[in-house]
């Protein structure tokens, strides 16, 4: 088994195969259904016993740096509409990175307007294995 | 016997112990081996004398632990030769325990992970999943408050207000895990108002307790938030409805008003209204102006706004809203809110979603989102 980040954009990524209107725009029963995808994914993969972990960041926050002693940390941000945002993460203890890919495939299908599927891009990260104990 | 019923023996025993001298951070802990033990053991033979059981148990396992600890040889030595004191009130010893635990040197975080583990009992693997950080994280919490309150003396009185705060916190802000949260703080407020006659401890028992019983109908199936005015009254809890009035109109009585007397008064009336339309918002607005002489809580200001938007018109209250700061927490979702009311959607409707940027959890912003986009929704046809 192997650890996978499933990491979600606010912003960024390839260009969108799909555009589409900020959540506010939809119609509630629209918003409903993607929030229940959601859902019934992350229980689906409890259910496969895949499921390591899975949170979602707030839009407000900065880069943040040291500055040299005694001064306080430099800070760049909150972001403009431009920049980059991770929007939260999901992580899976799957078989191999093909899986992965497939559990990446299958969250970028949530639905959107129309309940047609968002084709979202998904970063899609291998973890750092353990060193095994037998080498030769 | 259950857990909670075996848990309301902790501050008890705690309490013999220390006062027979163990130090609190060793008797906390062997106090914690004597529940895993009557967790273990109970079952298949319950004691006649549950508290002496743990007692002689926890005593035992203090006393283990101070001969493995070398260096408390001589305190060790002592204990042992100095006769146990007199019976000691129970009631003060309880009492003391919930004072030492929210000692002000301590963090909030670290005096409500100490409360729940010295007065409540409970394991620090259930305190660490209830606030989703690793236990090893939560152990080391939990034993640097007890070393920050190893110097304060055990007798010495401390202030209920900050008891209060800390059960307030706990009663507030958790997440899940296998122990409810909210009821642990109900029934830790409980015992605490058994053991001090105190106002404030009956009002913040009430304002518990009138919250609790919204609960069913505060969340759907899914998970999503019910606002107060869309909530199914009919599966309100009844029964802590009426415990929570009586208990605050027995504090009231005594004519010593504070911050959460107050509260559970502005609970009380939303509970006392059948229908939402039933509402006596002239006179929450009332209990709000009363809240204000006790904290100058800036939310306390904001949903003040919203009860007089209420009682007197959206117009009123987005005056009221007016004089506040427009970056307090939840002063967008306020505003839109009292925008709708006076037919404004195109403008309730952009700050429901400015609001959902900067809801400070999952399930506001969503439903914040969900408000935006119905009134979009609306404004569309």
């Amino acid at each position: 088994m192997a650890k996978y980040l499933l990491l979600k954009h606010y912003r960024g990524g390839p260009a969108p195969t799909v555009e589409y209107p900020p959540m506010e725009e939809w119609t509630p029963a629209e918003v409903d259904a993607h929030l229940q995808f959601m859902r019934d994914f992350m229980a689906r993969l409890e259910e496969s016993g895949e499921f390591v972990d899975e949170q979602a960041l707030a839009p407000g926050g900065a880069f943040v740096r040291y500055d040299g002693a005694g001064r306080p940390p430099v800070t760049d941000g909150p972001f403009a509409e431009t920049k980059d945002l991770i929007a939260g993460w999901c992580v899976v203890d799957v078989e191999s990175w093909d899986r992965a890919v497939e559990l990446a495939g299958e969250l970028s299908a949530a639905p959107g307007p129309g309940g047609r599927p968002l084709h979202e891009w998904l970063e899609v990260r291998p973890f750092w294995g353990v060193a095994p104990t037998v080498t030769e | 016997m259950n857990g909670s019923l075996l848990r309301e023996l902790v501050p008890a025993v705690l309490g013999v112990l220390v006062r027979r001298g163990a130090d609190f951070a060793t008797a906390e802990d062997a106090v914690q081996d004597a529940l895993v033990e009557a967790v273990r053991r109970w079952p298949v033979e319950e004691p006649r004398d549950p508290k002496g059981w743990l007692v002689t148990v926890a005593w035992r396992k203090f006393l283990d632990a101070a001969r493995a600890d070398g260096s408390r040889r001589r305190r060790e030595e002592r204990v042992e030769v100095e006769p146990a004191p007199g019976p000691a009130g129970e009631v003060d010893d309880t009492l003391q325990l919930y004072f030492l635990c929210a000692h002000p040197s301590l963090s909030p975080a670290s005096a409500v992970a100490l409360t729940l583990r010295a007065v409540g009992g409970l394991t620090t693997r259930q305190i660490a999943r209830a606030y989703l950080v690793p236990e090893a994280t939560m152990a080391q919490r939990i034993s640097r408050a007890k070393r920050t309150v190893s110097d304060v003396r055990f007798s010495r009185p401390g202030d209920v207000a900050t008891v209060v705060r800390v059960l307030y916190l706990v009663f507030n802000e958790g997440y899940s895990g296998d122990v409810d949260l909210a009821a642990e703080a109900i029934r830790l407020t409980r015992q605490l108002a058994a053991v001090t006659r105190h106002e404030e401890v009956s009002g913040l028992l009430a304002l518990m307790l009138l919250h609790h019983a919204r609960r069913p109908a505060r969340t759907r199936a899914d998970g999503s938030l019910v606002p107060l005015a869309e909530q199914d009254r009919s599966r309100w809890d009844t029964r802590l409805i009426a415990e929570g009035v009586e208990v605050l109109q027995a504090a009231l009585a005594r004519d010593r008003l504070g911050e959460f007397q107050a509260q559970a008064a502005i609970a009380a009336l939303h509970a006392d209204a059948r229908t939402v339309a039933e509402t006596d918002w002239v006179q929450i607005v009332e209990w709000y102006d009363e809240l204000l002489r006790f904290t100058d809580s800036p939310v306390a200001r904001l949903n003040r706004a919203v009860a007089l938007g209420e009682a007197d018109g959206p117009r009123a209250g987005l005056a009221a809203l007016a004089e506040l700061d427009p970056a307090l927490p939840r002063y967008a979702a306020a505003a839109a809110y009292l925008h709708e009311r006076d037919g404004e959607l195109a403008t309730a409707a952009r700050l429901y979603a400015e609001a959902a940027a900067s809801a400070s959890n999952l399930a506001e912003r969503d439903h914040l989102t969900r408000q935006a986009a119905r009134l979009n929704t609306r404004l569309r046809t």
